[in-house]
């Protein structure tokens, strides 16, 4: 299949960019990433600079992978990373424009690279709980309900990828906020810092530039991971709790 | 590569700024005050279908509410107060959050825009709010203080609405309906997001709290647009 590419070309973080068109012969079998693969082998042969992406595991579960494909991050299908989108969902002909995810807080480092540290800025501000180390816990010592346990699965199946933030209208990284939140707040293990939690992980998103939610639900669609949009509702109560109702101490 | 050049400017604010969340509090507390306003005007207006006397006897009895306990007009005063305050807050917040959302999000996207943006409601929520705010100062000049009304009499309610909203007027009626459809969207929206904001929605009640959101800001809208499309169609 013959295709025609407009992918972003940015040589560093103070260029400007611009959109440049490629065409390239893919395969229905390839992934999303192959064909990329295919484009950059062509451009190295002819001396070009390849395109710069992210990408490590390939099998959707690590994250890495970001771009926006025709306006949508991680492109057209749902519950899918760009990693495991497949060109036999494009047909012969098509043009496929490919950008970097567009954040504030995620600048540009190089073509669809952007840098997501605020990510880890995030998580470092409270993303971890308190355990002893040494020999494990006896496995049946915290009971914990089923359906707490399977809300704090559902949350913890965040990749961190930023596609919510990239969705998002406002720029906001609320659903990754949320997932994290509510993953570890659910549980036994994640009581003891929750509400310390919730203040130093909102502050460190505002801090990053994010922006706030307006509860469109975009974030929620484009998730690779299928984040529900009510871990927002969950981020919200437990910082209301911590600040307006005062759980947090100190 | 430098902290500096890697956060690329717009992105590392100096001082620590109000969290956001913080912000949609406020929004959904003045919300809140604003909708309650908002339905008890509305009941209000239905009296007009009671008959000229109806309307004239419930203005006058909205200012002596609570007689003597509180002077003539106390309780008008006070609603007014406490809703200069909400759409004070309100506007401000949104304008605060406008501004954060535009950094946080400066570049559209090339390849057309994401196309699951939320609904119509929830995409329309900024502008949709100026035109309500624009629709109320001149709501305000038409039936409060009379200026744009060619009756214009304090306390002649049902003349001033008759004489407002006169079949030779109808452009008028028609601006009021498109602005009450406005604050429909706004409110169907509104409702939903304000619930989320204050921690309230969950994924098994998420379906229930949007079909009852829209349903109120359809009987809303509803009962609203009825009062002016009555009287340029001479039912009332």
């Amino acid at each position: 299949m013959k295709l025609t590419l407009k992918v972003w070309r940015q040589r560093d973080a103070i260029d400007k960019g611009r959109l440049a068109t490629y065409d390239v012969e893919a395969h229905e079998d390839m992934s999303f990433l192959e064909m990329l693969d295919v484009l950059n082998e062509e451009l190295i042969t002819s001396g070009e600079d390849p395109v710069a992406f992210d990408h490590d595991c390939r099998e959707g579960i690590c994250g890495t992978c970001s771009m926006v494909i025709d306006g949508q991050p991680h492109g057209p299908q749902r519950a899918t990373t760009t990693c495991q989108l497949h060109m036999r969902h494009y047909n012969d002909g098509d043009t496929i424009v490919i950008e970097p995810f567009r954040s504030g807080a995620f600048p540009v480092i190089k073509d669809l690279i952007v840098d997501r540290g605020a990510f880890d800025k995030v998580i470092q501000a409270g993303g971890y709980i308190s355990a002893n180390t040494g020999s494990a816990p006896e496995a049946n010592a915290n009971a914990v309900q089923k359906e707490h346990a399977d809300r704090a699965f559902a949350a913890a199946n965040c990749i961190g990828c930023g596609a919510c933030v990239a969705a998002c209208p406002n720029g906001s990284a609320s659903l990754f906020l949320g997932a994290k939140l509510t993953h570890l707040g659910e549980l036994p293990q994640g009581q003891p810092e929750r509400y310390q939690r919730v203040v130093e992980m909102v502050q460190t998103h505002e801090d990053a530039g994010f922006g706030g939610c307006t509860n469109t639900g975009a974030c929620a669609t484009a998730c690779p991971k299928e984040i529900p949009l009510d871990v927002i509702s969950q981020l919200n109560r437990d910082y209301l709790a911590a600040t307006v109702g005062g759980k947090k101490k100190g | 590569m430098s902290e500096k050049s890697r956060a690329g400017g717009a992105a590392a604010p100096r001082r620590p700024r109000t969290p956001s969340a913080l912000l949609k509090f406020v929004m959904a507390v003045s919300g809140v005050f604003l909708l309650l306003y908002v339905v008890l005007h509305m009941i209000g207006n239905l009296k007009i279908f009671f008959g000229p006397a109806a309307i004239d006897e419930y203005a006058s009895w909205l200012r002596t509410i609570l007689e003597p306990a509180l002077p003539y007009e106390g309780m008008l005063w006070i609603v007014r107060v406490v809703l200069l305050v909400s759409v004070i807050a309100h506007i401000w917040s949104a304008t605060v959050l406008t501004l954060r959302a535009r950094r946080a999000r400066p570049i559209k996207y090339a390849g057309g825009s994401y196309r699951v943006k939320g609904s119509y409601a929830a995409r329309t929520m900024r502008w949709g709010g100026v035109i309500i705010a624009l629709f109320v100062i001149y709501h305000l000049l038409d039936l409060t203080f009379g200026v744009a009304n060619p009756n214009g009499v304090h306390l002649e309610v049902y003349d001033n609405i008759a004489a407002g909203f006169a079949p030779e007027r109808w452009y008028v009626t028609l601006f009021y309906v498109l602005a009450v459809v406005a604050l429909g969207f706004h409110v169907q929206h509104g409702i939903f997001s304000g619930i989320q904001t204050l921690g309230w929605s969950s994924n098994s009640r998420e379906r229930t709290i949007k079909v009852v959101s829209t349903v109120f800001a359809v009987v809303l809208t509803l009962g609203f647009i009825s009062v002016p499309l009555a009287v340029t169609f001479g039912v009332v």
